[in-house]
């Protein structure tokens, strides 16, 4: 067989569609074509992948040289009562930053989806936080924070509530954190399901009207299922937004107090550019990495479940 | 290990003293003659020669910085320079140096955090046969003047000078004297009373905290190794051993967790130095234990409250010693660099006397020259008043190091850091300091293997 006979042959002998015979049309002149785009791939993806699961292997420090370890680094990873205080911190954070922008987004877009005067005004001043700088965000809110000196306090006191201690109290720092997150993002969320609200069709509300339902029933039954698979692309992004969040938090708190707000992404910031233990760092990130893909293929999922449903 | 180059230091520092004073009584013929030597080095031999230099962001890189100047108009050699905030220019000193292949032939390193680290990575070259060479050393540099214990501070166990102090912090204890006098209170003669002190002087109605100092961890470390050096022991011993659990350091973890947690204002276990005192500067805390390097905005009546109310004293004497918590900057030529020469020349103008002078006037820290502490003229036009100075040379006179000179400074603040921060939120000392000590045991072990 050579390399120009065969897809010839394929032609002249195969009533079936091309997709069926797609393995034969790969010889070697057609991967030419793709050969780029893979070395690129293969660079920049790839290639750090496998130098990370290298080095996750070895016990290697900035300024010594490796020694192989085997799996000794995840070993020590499940033993370390910090990395798994960060995984419990992560999720904790993660999940409020998730639901709570969720919930208030939602509820933002169905408010700016009716007509009321002001409306584009309003929309605009709510959108904003999402367009300003997440560090110059978090410095903002750093000195609002201040227990002595901040606004926040200050506003309370005008009500006689006495000084909080926001981020300066191990309890209170993640749902603190959490308020800035719900601030920046919601926005964003209500843009998406927004444009969800946007397409929908008239008609099942004029049949829900003429059937007596009530506003609820209508967003229960109606409102909420047709919207849902925009609901869950704002759920994929947000999870993946506050899974890497890093920036506010490092700003913020850079993990305190002590280590009551120190996510994966602070542990491993630590490990590796604090410590200098790059092995140990890189083992986080193949766990992180592991982490990440399984929750993708979840939600990936349950998107595409519920573009099914609707 | 640390103690052989430490522990000289309060006779090396006694040396400096001497060296201060008779820098002050040779006087002005001195001058003169350093003016005639002066014209007679070749600053130019290096010229049209371009070097890099990676700086941490602060007052006294500004220095260097408006000096640059000066310094291409006086040899001809073109500086390029960077400032990087603190905590990226460590991390991109460690990376570059690790690399081999630096891009910059002079860096600026604190040597509380980096001394050993630099010796182990051997990143800078020895300044000693540059020092020595009078063809490359212009004779009014006067390495002499440099204090005894300074350089002490900077040089690494092999003897090697691998980097040039010029900048020295000692922790001491600024006070607010209109609240200190509204309720009858004299400046503590001993740590303990200090916490008695500022027990009175809590008053948390009125907003006014009796003490504050850092509560963030791994920013946190050096006020309780400061409080630990009034037991006469740093953090390790001279075979490197953690003295982190022994009754002296919970001594200190209770003295700290007492002032902090007692007498701190709220929320103070997130405080870095800057919230400590922005707190200081708006009169919302009686006294603040911290570096004498951070006493530039205190006069400022723009940015303080405090304006001619703040008093400057030398921190107490523990039970069984007398030490100001001592750190430290230094700066040095990368031992790759190919412009060694033009580098070394860069280093003795940035770090001359009108330059530590300059740094004194501007309250941008304590210069390594002794020289800077006899000119009165300065020292009578500064904002500062008199007691800020003796408060600085009380301190130099009882100076120790207060961090461990290891290579894992940066873990062992980040572990103890995190047990000094539950202790102000009311954990128990002994057992945060065995949990630390135990943790960081292992990682002490084996920095001193590699």
């Amino acid at each position: 067989m050579t390399a120009t006979s065969l897809p010839t042959a394929t032609i002249t002998t195969s009533p079936q569609p091309a997709s069926a015979h797609a393995s034969a049309d790969f010889t070697p002149r057609y991967w030419l074509f793709a050969a780029p785009a893979v070395l690129v791939v293969a660079a920049v993806i790839v290639f750090p992948w496998l130098f990370t699961l290298y080095m996750s292997s070895q016990d290697w420090k900035i300024g010594g040289g490796p020694e192989f370890v085997g799996l000794h680094n995840f070993r020590e990873l499940f033993n370390d009562a910090r990395f798994i205080e960060s995984m419990g911190h992560t999720a904790y954070f993660t999940i409020l930053a998730v639901v709570l922008p969720i919930v208030f987004g939602t509820a933002a877009a169905l408010v700016f989806h009716r007509e009321f005067p002001f409306r584009g005004l309003l929309r605009t001043i709510f959108v904003m936080p999402m367009m300003a700088t997440p560090v110059a965000v978090a410095l903002v809110w750093t000195m609002m924070f201040h227990p002595q000196l901040g606004v926040l306090n200050y506003l309370l006191s005008l009500v006689g509530i006495g000084p909080q201690p926001w981020v300066y109290s191990p309890n209170a720092v993640i749902p603190t954190l959490i308020l800035v997150e719900v601030w920046h993002w919601t926005p964003l969320v209500m843009l998406i399901v927004l444009g969800g609200l946007a397409g929908l069709p008239a008609e099942p509300y004029e049949s829900a009207l003429i059937d007596g339902a009530n506003d609820w029933h209508m967003f229960r039954h109606i409102t909420l299922p047709l919207v849902w698979p925009f609901i869950m692309v704002a759920i994929v992004i947000r999870t993946i937004d506050a899974l890497k969040a890093f920036d506010t938090i490092f700003v913020i708190t850079q993990g305190g107090p002590g280590t009551a707000s120190e996510t994966l992404n602070i542990f491993l910031y630590l490990q590796a550019f604090q410590f200098y233990k790059i092995g140990y760092a890189s083992a986080v990130v193949v766990i992180f990495f592991v982490i990440i893909i399984m929750l993708s293929l979840l939600l990936l999922y349950a998107r595409q479940k519920s573009k099914w449903n609707a | 290990m640390s103690d052989i180059i430490l522990k000289p230091t309060r006779r090396a520092l006694m040396r400096g003293a001497a060296a201060l004073g008779a820098a002050g009584a040779i006087g002005s013929p001195m001058v003169l003659r350093e003016a005639r030597a002066q014209g007679a080095f070749n600053w130019k031999r290096f010229s049209g020669t371009s070097i890099d230099v990676l700086l941490v962001k602060n007052p006294r890189s500004d220095l260097f910085q408006a000096a640059e100047k000066e310094f291409t108009e006086l040899t001809g050699i073109k500086v390029s320079s960077e400032q990087v905030p603190e905590q990226q220019q460590r991390q991109k000193a460690v990376i570059e140096f690790a690399s081999g292949r630096p891009s910059f032939d002079v860096s600026g390193i604190s040597l509380h955090v980096q001394k050993r680290m630099a010796a182990k990575g051997k990143w800078f070259a020895d300044l000693t046969p540059m020092i020595k060479d009078a063809a490359l050393t212009s004779p009014d540099f006067n390495f002499e003047d440099f204090g005894a214990g300074a350089v002490a501070y900077a040089r690494q166990a092999d003897g090697a000078l691998d980097t040039l102090p010029f900048f020295v912090d000692y922790w001491m204890v600024y006070y607010n004297k209109e609240l200190f006098d509204a309720k009858g209170v004299a400046f503590p003669k001993t740590m303990d009373e200090m916490a008695v002190a500022a027990a009175k002087l809590n008053d948390p109605a009125k907003g006014v905290a009796g003490f504050v100092s850092r509560g963030l961890k791994n920013a946190n470390v050096p006020v309780w190794a400061c409080l630990l050096l009034g037991q006469g022991i740093e953090t390790t011993s001279a075979e490197g051993k953690l003295l982190t659990d022994t009754p002296e350091a919970i001594w200190a973890g209770e003295l700290y967790k007492k002032l902090n947690k007692d007498t701190g204002p709220v929320g103070q276990v997130g405080f870095n130095w800057n919230e400590c005192q922005t707190t200081f500067m708006q009169g919302r805390a009686a006294m603040w234990l911290d570096g004498i390097g951070f006493a530039t905005p205190l006069e400022d009546p723009s940015k303080s409250r405090i304006v001619g109310k703040v008093g400057y004293g030398v921190t107490p004497p523990g039970p069984k010693a007398h030490h100001a918590g001592m750190f430290g900057d230094g700066i040095g030529i990368s031992r790759g660099s190919q412009k060694k020469e033009a580098a070394w020349l860069y280093i003795q103008h940035m770090t001359n006397k009108a330059q530590q002078l300059a740094m004194l006037k501007a309250g941008a820290g304590a210069p390594a020259r002794s020289s800077a502490y006899v000119d009165k003229a300065t020292i009578e036009s500064s904002k500062f008043g008199k007691q800020y100075f003796d408060c600085l040379l009380d301190s130099a006179k009882i100076a120790r190091a207060a961090l461990p000179q290891i290579v894992p400074v940066t873990e062992f603040r980040d572990v103890f850091g995190v047990g000094l921060t539950n202790m102000i939120g009311g954990a128990d000392v002994a057992a945060e300091l065995k949990k630390a000590t135990e943790a960081f045991a292992p990682v002490l072990a084996k920095s001193e293997q590699g």
